[in-house]
């Protein structure tokens, strides 16, 4: 075991990744000899060389059509958008053409991509850096999408989307990078995607999240514990397959829940998720289930982050909410 | 200082070895082609041209859907393709089926790609290519990712992509040559130059004189071809890909094309943006009867031969499309089943739902 960052355990899942599989690529703006904008992939291009780790030009779209091609040759490519406020150069790569790839051959061609993209406010970003868009790619048939919230989870996670045969997104948040270490097993493990992880349990109200609400979430919990409220937090790890079966154990028992995201109220994955609620457990609501998001605006200019992102008071007093309708 | 563009145009002048009466006027380009390969050269173009006027038919009377015209483009079409080896991959536009057919795709089963049925898309082992791409531009960037696939690999092979004029518009047009070009990457990049991007016409698209010389602004080579001539097309694309395969990278082939027919059978309508004269005009450049004329000259082709393959063509057309008809429909749950290797929950869950309802 050792003690890492969530950049750490990142660039750890590469690594194994790399030695595992020589069909493994990993490529995208300054990700080579620079080791990427926040040193993800440090150390990787003198490891495996140019042919494993390498830069592109500067063209998103370009890099998306890249990994369906490189795909078709057989090789497992892990490309970086340096930003995913970028994606939207390469919507057409990643939703128009890997996601369908196999669907629209039969099943007879298939994109094992891994595309990385940090994202994610709280650490002053210029514009379109840290903008939560992942509720674009759950919308799109084909895709996985995924979020870890830790070192732990990040690396198990990784390592099981670029082993996964279809394409995965898997968006870290930059808030996140350094903020903590944990420990973080030095030999290869893995986490399964779309499964969720109940962080913390409770039985009053259900607080679920991802990315770095998760820690909010585990701090508004701990607040309302101290109202005598017992507040069960689940990461859902994977936002695109979602595992229900988790979400629903927990509204059962709680029969309040509030469902927590940073991206704004009209985007995120809240509104798809609160509607599966409702389909399979009204019956079980004691409450509405409730949503914090951030305001229906841009993401805010960096220095009004702090006023708009949502953050640990906005979800207790929405689980009050909840708790007292 | 001032900047002008002369010195451009004459460094892209067109390429050409057979005139429009099948005389050969570039005797030093004239590519070694066996006799054999000349008469399935133009046994291709005469069967392709025949499916397109099969097609156009059959669309017509609602047995086949989505259809983009071929006739015209010929010698562009099927001149590239017959400097491939089988090993070659091929990233087409929505136009470029016929390439397909002659890469090794069953005929059935391109009518079962223009119906809407996934097994169009089934390709056979060993058919290298991917379906018809519908968003103009996505081919180029793959194309790039393809080629350098190859180039890891070691193989001796390359990546061969089509756009239209209207194409080299697009970004992922540039993005796709410049990646290729900065990789040194095997590809070799067409664009069918067929006058018209739906009723807007090429001189609309850019102020560029010619569309070849688009290579330059990612330096790479490239060449404006008689698209109607296939010994030009021919020799251009043999030497495209004799350059990648030795390692020098990509190039761009502008070929000089026309389609006689509307841009797709979806109700477009020619008259409304085309002139009579301009027909007329690109009809006597048909590539069918330049290279008939530099056949028979040669004593290598014959009405008798060329009836043959009409015949052919027809009775080959007719059981294809039996063998579409025949093709089971599709379920929900074969969509289903289609999208993943394994399901994830939510589709777990619908697969049963349908099969259930499949099953009554």
């Amino acid at each position: 075991m050792a003690q890492m960052t969530m950049i750490q355990a990142i660039t750890d899942a590469l690594r194994t990744e790399l030695k595992n599989d020589e069909n493994v690529m990993i490529f995208g703006e300054d990700v080579g000899k620079n080791g990427g904008v926040f040193r993800a992939t440090e150390g990787l291009q003198a490891e495996f060389g140019e042919e494993r780790v390498f830069d592109t030009p500067l063209a998103e779209s370009a890099i998306g059509g890249m990994a369906v091609g490189l795909a078709l040759e057989g090789f497992r490519p892990v490309p970086e958008i340096q930003f995913f406020g970028f994606v939207y150069e390469v919507m057409d790569a990643i939703s128009g053409q890997l996601a369908r790839l196999r669907y629209r051959s039969g099943g007879t061609q298939n994109a094992p991509v891994t595309i990385r993209a940090p994202f994610g406010g709280g650490v002053h970003t210029p514009e379109l850096h840290a903008d939560s868009l992942e509720g674009l790619m759950a919308q799109q048939p084909g895709l996985k999408v995924v979020i870890p919230s830790n070192p732990y989870d990040a690396k198990g996670l990784l390592i099981s989307a670029i082993r996964d045969n279809d394409p995965v997104i898997y968006l870290e948040h930059m808030k996140l990078y350094r903020s903590f270490r944990e420990e973080v097993p030095e030999e290869e493990y893995t986490v399964e995607l779309g499964k969720a992880a109940v962080k913390r349990e409770g039985t009053d109200v259900t607080l679920i999240a991802y990315g770095a609400m998760v820690q909010a979430s585990m701090k508004a919990a701990e607040e309302l514990e101290k109202n005598n409220v017992s507040a069960e937090v689940i990461d859902l790890r994977t936002v695109s397959p979602i595992d229900l079966d988790t979400v629903l154990a927990s509204v059962k028992k709680t029969g309040r829940v509030v469902v927590v995201q940073e991206a704004q109220r009209q985007a995120g994955i809240a509104a798809h998720l609160i509607s599966e609620i409702q389909e399979r457990a009204i019956l079980h609501l004691e409450a509405p289930v409730m949503r914090v998001a951030a305001p229906d605006t841009v993401f805010a200019f960096s220095q009004a982050e702090e006023v708009w992102l949502p953050n640990h008071n906005d979800i207790v007093e929405k689980a009050n909410e909840v708790i007292n309708f | 200082m001032k900047r002008t563009l002369e010195g451009i145009e004459e460094q892209f002048e067109m390429f050409q070895i057979l005139n429009e009466d099948g005389e050969v006027v570039n005797e030093e380009a004239l590519p070694d082609l066996s006799d054999e390969e000349l008469k399935e050269l133009m046994h291709r173009m005469v069967y392709t041209r025949i499916l397109d006027q099969r097609s156009i038919a059959l669309n017509r009377q609602g047995r086949l859907g989505f259809y983009a015209p071929t006739a015209g483009q010929e010698a562009s079409q099927l001149g590239t393709h017959f400097a491939l080896e089988k090993e070659d991959f091929i990233l087409p536009g929505y136009r470029d089926v016929p390439q397909l057919i002659w890469h090794g795709l069953p005929l059935y089963q391109a009518f079962l790609f223009s119906r809407g049925h996934f097994h169009g898309n089934q390709f056979p082992e060993g058919v290298n290519a991917l379906s018809p791409q519908i968003i103009i531009g996505a081919q180029y960037t793959q194309a790039a990712g393809v080629a350098l696939g190859m180039k890891r690999r070691g193989k001796k092979s390359v990546a061969i992509t089509y756009t239209g004029d209207g194409g080299t518009s697009q970004g992922d047009f540039y993005e796709g040559m410049n990646f290729a070009g900065a990789y040194d990457a095997p590809a070799i990049f067409i664009v069918q130059n067929n006058q018209f991007a739906i009723s807007v016409p090429r001189e609309k698209q850019t102020k560029a004189k010619t569309l070849a010389q688009k290579a330059v602004a990612v330096g790479i080579p490239g060449i404006v071809v008689d698209g109607m001539d296939v010994l030009a097309v021919y020799a251009a694309t043999k030497e495209a890909r004799e350059r990648a395969i030795n390692g020098e990278g990509p190039t761009l082939i502008e070929t000089l094309t026309y389609r006689y027919g509307p841009h797709t059978m979806a109700g477009d309508d020619p008259t409304r943006y085309r002139t009579e004269d301009m027909d007329t005009e690109w009809e006597k450049q048909d590539p069918l009867v330049r290279f008939r004329k530099y056949l028979e000259a040669k004593g290598l082709w014959s009405e008798e031969e060329e009836n043959k393959v009409i015949d052919q063509a027809k009775e080959e057309i007719k059981a294809a499309i039996k063998e579409a008809d025949n093709y089971p429909k599709m379920k929900v749950s074969d969509l289903i089943n289609n999208m993943y290797e394994v399901l994830p929950s939510n589709l777990e869950e619908q697969l049963e739902v349908y099969k259930e309802k499949e099953s009554k």
